[in-house]
């Protein structure tokens, strides 16, 4: 395997409703900062891989337009996945493995504001039989909470206490959306939005775009004084249809965080995309992490939602507290598909 | 009341229809409302990129080729340009206000470093590559925030461009 590393790393703020850009405009000043930031031009790049969902903006083929924001000149070697960009960072890692790369642009970006986000993820189930139900991704979620309640897996109060912590780490976060000190008992007073979900266990509705550099070898440390490297990656996918899965853990995850190597050594930092309370507490269970391991310190994705960039910026996030010297050893977490269909981990290493 | 059940009545289930239908609130987007707002004035708003000084109508807000914002001041261009290339269309299209056969053509319009593709009204045996052409505009009391102020294009009473002022764009 080659030594590839996560060197430079740029977002936009989390907002719930961009009002005056479409979604390549939110991504333009990402790539252009990340550009300025490494020093990187285009002709130093050699693969560019993007995450992007035409179902977000509303329109066949609306992805081809990110490349507006990177530039195609000289012609640029590009890919598109139609997940979120920590799927496009794994196709970059590979195509770094493979020896077809040295140095890779990976970005993601959505903007679900322009439609309805909950019923747009109806479109990802079974189109024949679960889709013409029209199931919103919220009430998908709620069915996930209730058994995992019932099965005691984790109470109300569990799921809280990881909304106070997220939306307190997020304070440090200016890119964060939902921040503040809240209390376990005060936001368990608060209405259901569908029962056993309140709103602090969803996870915001964000439009954002974020972006990362993936380099191999030396020029991972011409790019980056402690590049943060890739020890272990895998994805796995569990089937489409809930009613053949155990939705109360994630055994993708398992799987994948088995054949990432997560466990060999102590995790310093854990990054989690789960956009539901009870849903992070699957993946911290899942990873098998414990007291000895920050979890979320940039608020995770229950702070800050860009669908499509939010697992991408688990990585950046995740590579920044190595950067900074806070952490020797993190894990990313991306999911995808209705209840974590689809799980992604990435270990990375300071040294 | 039958005591039959539905499915011995008509038959089994053979199709089921299950729409697909989502709503969109779309953002037309900062660049692209700049033009448009432009547009509702009678004015041709581009942007010039910072690398090489092109001038892009429209303007998607990034030199697609360079790869930098373009955020410098708005470049106002004339609605007068030079037909780059054209194509004749004997098939009738829905909302189009010329009647068949009819002239779409490339225009690059002075001042600009692209191409617009719009109508041409003209005798479709003069059309040619070079000839000078300005826009057609609505009445002023119709102009709304939409690219459909300009009508069509027309053929003005100038010299045609030489070839190398638009042969990057054939």
């Amino acid at each position: 395997m080659r030594d590839v590393a996560v060197v430079a790393f740029t977002q936009a703020p989390s907002v719930r409703r961009d009002l005056d850009r479409n979604e390549v405009e939110i991504l333009i000043p990402v790539i252009h900062e990340l550009k300025q930031k490494t020093g990187l031009k285009n002709e130093d790049v050699d693969f560019v891989c993007s995450g992007s969902s035409d179902y977000l903006a509303g329109q066949a083929f609306a992805f081809v337009s990110g490349l507006d924001a990177v530039g195609a000149w000289p012609p640029v070697c590009e890919s598109h996945v139609e997940m979120d960009g920590a799927w496009a960072l794994y196709e970059a890692w590979v195509k770094i493995q493979m020896g077809y790369a040295q140095v890779a642009l990976v970005y993601g970006f959505g903007k679900p504001s322009m439609g309805d986000l909950p019923i747009t993820m109806a479109l990802q189930l079974d189109p024949y039989v679960l889709t013409p139900l029209w199931p919103d991704a919220i009430s998908l979620a709620a069915l996930q909470a209730r058994i995992c309640l019932e099965k005691g897996v984790c109470t109300e109060r569990d799921m809280a206490e990881r909304a106070v912590r997220d939306r307190k780490n997020a304070k440090d976060n200016p890119f964060a959306q939902v921040k503040g000190d809240f209390t376990v008992d005060g936001i368990l007073k608060d209405p259901f939005v569908v029962s056993p979900l309140r709103k602090h266990d969803c996870a915001p509705i964000s439009d954002g775009a974020s972006a990362v550099i993936l380099a191999a070898g030396d020029r991972a440390k011409e790019l980056c004084k402690r590049p943060a490297w890739i020890r272990g990656f895998e994805h796995i996918c569990e089937p489409l249809d809930l009613g053949v899965r155990d939705l109360t853990r994630s055994r993708s995850t398992e799987i994948a965080a088995d054949r990432a190597g997560v466990g060999k050594k102590k995790i310093d930092v854990a990054e989690l995309s789960a956009p539901f309370t009870h849903q992070e507490i699957l993946i911290e269970r899942a990873l098998g992490l414990d007291d000895g391991t920050r979890i979320n310190p940039s608020g995770g994705a229950l702070a800050a939602n860009p669908l499509m960039a939010v697992g991408l910026s688990r990585i950046g996030e995740a590579a920044s507290r190595i950067w900074d010297g806070s952490a020797n050893r993190a894990v990313a977490h991306a999911t995808s598909g209705p209840c974590l269909q689809q799980n992604l981990v990435c270990v990375l290493e300071g040294d | 009341m039958s005591d039959k059940k539905p499915e011995e009545k008509e038959g089994p289930v053979q199709v089921l229809q299950t729409p697909v239908r989502l709503e969109y609130v779309f953002s037309a987007g900062q660049s692209a409302s700049r033009l448009l707002g432009a547009m509702a004035k009678g004015k041709l708003l581009g942007q010039r990129c910072p690398v090489d000084g092109r001038v892009y109508f429209p303007s998607r807000g990034s030199c697609p080729q360079h790869g930098v914002p373009l955020d410098g001041a708005p470049v106002e261009l004339a609605d007068k340009g030079t037909v780059a290339t054209y194509s004749i269309v004997r098939i009738p299209i829905e909302k189009v206000p010329l009647e068949l056969p009819y002239v779409t053509v490339q225009v690059v319009l002075d001042g600009a470093d692209t191409v617009l593709m719009h109508l041409l009204k003209c005798d479709v045996d003069k059309v040619h590559m070079g000839m000078r052409v300005q826009a057609k505009w609505k009445p002023r009391e119709e102009w709304t925030s939409s690219v459909e102020n300009i009508l069509y294009f027309e053929p003005i009473d100038e010299p045609d461009a030489p070839y190398d002022s638009f042969k990057e764009h054939i």
